[in-house]
C-alpha cells in the first residue's frame, strides 16, 4: 500500500515537471519577448529610453540566456513562488492568482460535487427502469449534454433569462456585493449566482456519469447473485442497494479525479462567456494581449489543481478497492 | 449474397454456392461482413450516417448550394431575421416558392432595424439560376446557384449578421472548416496514438514507462486552457490555410493520448498471444508483426474509438474559435460564426445567430451515434 502511494507520488511529480516544460514553451512561445512589447509600449507612451537601460533589463531578466539556464531559471523562482510580473496588471503575477484562483477552486469543486449527487440516483433510477419513459428521456437529455458546447449553453440559458424573466445572469455576486467585503449577505448572493454556471458546466459531466452508472448497474442486475437473491425473497429496494449499487458505484467513485480536468477546461470558458471573476476570464484576457507569465502560470496552476485532484482519486481507490490496498501482500 | 461470402473466405476452399444455408453464411462471414450485418441492424446509427453523408457532400460543394457569396455584404439588409418562404399570396393563389419584398427601417424606439414584408411585391424563387460567379473548389470557374430569388429580391434562409452577409451561406461555408477539422484532426492523432501506443505496447519497460508518463499528463492537463495557450501563440499574420493545420495540430496533440492508451492496452493483452510467438518463431520482424498480426486483431476497437473523437475535435474547433483564437476571419467556421453571439444582447436581438450552434450540435450527436453503433457491432458478445 506505502509502496502504492509513493509509486503514484513518484508520477505525480514526474507529470509535474512535464506540466513546467509544457508552460514554459507556451511562456516561451509567442514571437518576440516581453521586453520588446514593453519597450515598444513605453515608447509609444512617449517614454525614452536609452539603449543602457534595455541591456540591463535585458540581464536582469535573463533574456540573452540559453533555453535551458531560461528554463532553469524560470521553474526555480517558480517553486520559491516568484512567478514574474504581469505587465497588462503591472502587478506581480502571484497576487492576481492569489484574488482568482480561491473562486476557480471552489467553482469546481461544487460542480464535482453536484455532477456527483444529481448523477449517481438518475443512474440507478433509470437503471431500474430499462426502456422505461424515463429511460429515454435521460438518454435523449444525456446525448444533448454531451454535444451541446457549453458555452453555447451558457448563452441559451442567458438569453432565455434575458427575454423571459429580463434579469442578466452573469458574475458571480451582485454589483452591490462585488467589491464589499466578506459578509453572511456576500455569501448569500454568492450562492445564488453559483446555480447558473454550475449546470452549464456540470451538464456534460453529469451525463456521461448517468451513462455509465446506468450501464455497469445494468451489468450487475443481470447476474447470478441478483436473480438468486430475488428467488430467496430478498425484498427489491435491499436487493438493489445492498450489493449491485455498491458495486456498479465503484468504478464511478475511484475515477472521481478523472472529472476534474473536464470541469476546470468547461469552467474556462464558460467563465469567460458568464464573466465569471474565475482564472478563466484572466487567461483569456492574458493570451490575448500576450502577458505570457500570467497566462502560463495560470496553466500551471489549473494543471496542479487537476493533478492533485487526481492523486487524490488514486488514493482514494485504496479505500474503495481492497485489491489495492492488499497488492503484494497475498 | 452468396457470391460475397465466398470473397470472403479464402480463394483456396471450393465451395458449392447452391448448399450454403444462411447459418453456414453466418460462420463463413469474416469479421468485418459481421460488423456490417450488425451495423445495419442499429437503426439510428444508419440514419445518422446517412444524414452525416448528406452534410458532408452540401459542406464539400457549399458554393453550389448557397446563394451568396461568404463574405458578400447586403448593405441594405442589416441585422435582417430569416426570410419567409411562401408559396400562396395573399390571395390564396399558388405561385410558388417566393419571397416578398423587404423594407427595412430604423425603430428609433430601441435602435434597431425592423424589416417588414411588401406584400405587392414578389420575388420567386429560382433554381439553377446564374448568380455570383465563384471558383469551384478554387479551380473552376462557375457561377451557377441552386436557388436565387428573382432580380431585385433577397432570400437569407437564416437571416443576415450585423454586416448584412447571409448566414445560411456563410454557415455552408463554415460546414467544410468544421467538419473537416474532425477528419483530419483524428487522422493525425491516429497515427500518432497508434505509433506511440504501439511502441509503448510492444516494447514495454523504460519506453512503455516514459510513454505512459506523457499519456497521463495529457489527459490530466484541462484541455481548453491548454489548447488556447498553444492557439494564441499562432501568428496572427498567417494565411488561413497554415492557420487551419496549426489548430488542427494543437487540436490533435490531446487527442492522441486516448488512442494510445486503448492501442497499448490492447498490444498488452495480445502481445503474449499463440499467434505471435508463432510469427515470432516463424522469423516476422518486430514491424511485421505489430503491423500484419496485431493492428488489424483491433481494428474494430480503434474505429469505435476514432468516431467518438471527432465529436471532441470539433467542440475544440467551435470552442477556440468562439473565443477568437481558431480560426479567424475571413476564413469562416461554425466557431467564428458564434463569435458573433458572443453577449446577450446580440442574442437577444438577432436570436437566429445560433443557427450555426444548432448544427454544430446536430453533427456531434450523429457522430456519437454512429460511435454507438460501431460499438455495438465491434462487440464480438453482443
Amino acid at each position: 500500500m506505502i509502496g502504492y502511494i509513493v509509486q503514484r507520488l513518484l508520477y505525480a511529480v514526474v507529470t509535474f515537471w512535464f506540466l513546467s516544460i509544457v508552460v514554459f514553451v507556451i511562456i516561451q512561445l509567442p514571437p518576440g519577448d516581453f521586453l520588446t512589447s514593453y519597450v515598444a509600449r513605453l515608447e509609444q507612451e512617449g517614454d525614452i529610453i536609452d539603449e543602457a537601460e534595455i541591456e540591463a533589463l535585458k540581464r536582469e531578466y535573463g533574456l540573452d540566456a540559453t533555453p535551458v539556464e531560461k528554463y532553469v531559471r524560470w521553474f526555480g523562482r517558480f517553486l520559491q513562488g516568484e512567478m514574474g510580473r504581469s505587465f497588462e496588471w503591472n502587478q506581480p503575477v502571484g497576487k492576481l492568482l492569489r484574488e482568482r484562483l480561491p473562486y476557480t477552486v471552489l467553482l469546481s469543486l461544487i460542480t464535482l460535487f453536484f455532477t456527483y449527487i444529481v448523477a449517481v440516483p438518475i443512474g440507478i433510477y433509470v437503471a431500474t427502469r430499462q426502456y422505461g419513459f424515463s429511460d429515454y428521456l435521460f438518454s435523449v437529455l444525456g446525448f444533448a449534454g454531451l454535444a451541446t458546447p457549453n458555452f453555447m449553453l451558457a448563452l441559451i440559458l442567458m438569453f432565455l433569462f434575458f427575454k423571459y424573466l429580463g434579469i442578466s445572469v452573469g458574475g458571480l455576486f451582485s454589483s452591490e456585493y462585488a467589491l464589499a467585503p466578506w459578509s453572511l449577505g456576500k455569501i448569500w448572493d454568492l450562492f445564488t449566482h453559483l446555480w447558473v454556471p454550475i449546470i452549464v458546466i456540470g451538464t456534460a459531466g453529469t451525463a456521461g456519469i448517468i451513462r455509465v452508472m446506468r450501464g455497469t448497474l445494468l451489468d450487475e442486475l443481470g447476474k447470478q447473485y441478483v436473480i438468486t437473491a430475488r428467488a430467496k425473497g430478498v425484498a427489491e429496494g435491499k436487493l438493489l442497494f445492498r450489493y449491485p449499487v455498491r458495486l456498479a458505484i465503484n468504478p464511478i467513485v475511484s475515477t472521481v479525479g478523472w472529472q476534474l480536468p473536464g470541469i476546470v477546461s468547461g469552467e474556462t470558458i464558460v467563465a469567460i462567456v458568464l464573466s465569471l471573476p474565475t482564472t478563466g476570464p484572466l487567461l483569456f484576457m492574458a493570451l490575448i494581449n500576450q502577458d505570457m507569465f500570467l497566462a502560463g502560470s495560470i496553466v500551471m496552476f489549473l494543471g496542479i489543481l487537476t493533478l492533485i485532484g487526481t492523486f487524490l482519486s488514486d488514493i482514494l481507490l485504496i479505500v474503495v478497492d481492497p485489491r489495492i490496498r492488499f497488492e503484494g501482500k497475498t | 449474397m452468396t457470391t460475397d461470402v465466398t470473397t470472403g473466405v479464402s480463394s483456396g476452399i471450393e465451395m458449392r454456392e447452391a448448399g450454403i444455408t444462411a447459418e453456414e453464411r453466418y460462420f463463413l462471414a469474416s469479421q468485418w461482413q459481421l460488423m456490417w450485418r450488425k451495423f445495419k441492424r442499429h437503426r439510428l446509427a444508419v440514419v445518422s450516417v446517412t444524414l452525416l453523408g448528406i452534410l458532408y457532400v452540401f459542406a464539400i460543394t457549399y458554393q453550389f448550394w448557397v446563394p451568396y457569396g461568404r463574405l458578400t455584404k447586403h448593405e441594405d439588409y442589416l441585422s435582417a431575421s430569416p426570410s419567409r418562404i411562401h408559396l400562396f399570396d395573399t390571395e390564396g393563389r399558388f405561385r410558388g416558392p417566393f419571397v416578398y419584398k423587404l423594407d427595412g427601417e430604423i425603430d428609433f424606439n430601441t435602435f434597431t432595424r425592423v424589416y417588414t414584408e411588401d406584400t405587392s411585391q414578389i420575388h420567386r424563387i429560382r433554381f439553377f439560376q446564374k448568380g455570383e460567379s465563384y471558383r469551384f473548389w478554387g479551380l473552376f470557374p462557375m457561377d451557377i446557384h441552386f436557388f436565387l430569388p428573382e432580380e431585385g429580391g433577397v432570400v437569407f434562409l437564416f437571416g443576415t449578421d450585423s454586416l448584412g452577409r447571409d448566414l445560411f451561406s456563410r454557415t455552408l461555408a463554415g460546414a467544410q472548416v468544421s467538419l473537416s477539422v474532425g477528419l483530419v484532426g483524428v487522422m493525425i492523432s491516429f497515427v500518432l496514438g497508434c505509433l506511440l501506443g504501439g511502441i509503448s505496447g510492444y516494447f514495454g519497460g523504460a519506453t512503455d514507462m516514459l510513454i505512459q508518463r506523457i499519456i497521463e499528463f495529457v489527459i490530466i492537463v484541462p484541455t481548453i486552457p491548454l489548447w488556447m495557450a498553444l492557439s494564441a501563440a499562432v501568428p496572427a499574420g498567417w494565411s488561413p490555410v497554415k492557420i487551419y493545420f496549426s489548430i488542427t495540430i494543437i487540436l490533435s496533440i490531446i487527442g492522441w493520448a486516448g488512442l494510445a492508451r486503448v492501442v497499448r492496452g490492447k498490444l498488452l493483452e495480445m502481445r503474449e498471444s499463440d499467434f505471435v510467438i508463432a510469427a515470432k518463431v516463424a522469423g516476422s520482424t518486430d514491424m511485421q508483426i505489430i503491423v500484419e498480426h496485431l493492428l488489424p486483431g483491433f481494428m474494430s476497437y480503434l474505429i469505435v474509438h476514432l468516431t467518438l473523437a471527432i465529436p471532441n475535435m470539433i467542440l475544440g474547433e467551435t470552442a477556440l474559435s468562439f473565443l477568437g483564437l481558431g480560426i479567424r476571419a475571413p476564413a469562416v467556421s461554425w466557431g467564428t460564426l458564434l463569435k458573433d453571439a458572443q453577449n446577450v444582447r446580440s442574442v437577444a436581438v438577432q436570436p437566429w445567430m445560433l443557427i450555426p450552434g444548432l448544427l454544430v450540435i446536430v453533427t456531434v450527436l450523429l457522430f456519437n451515434f454512429i460511435g454507438d453503433g460501431l460499438r455495438d457491432a465491434a462487440d464480438p458478445y453482443k
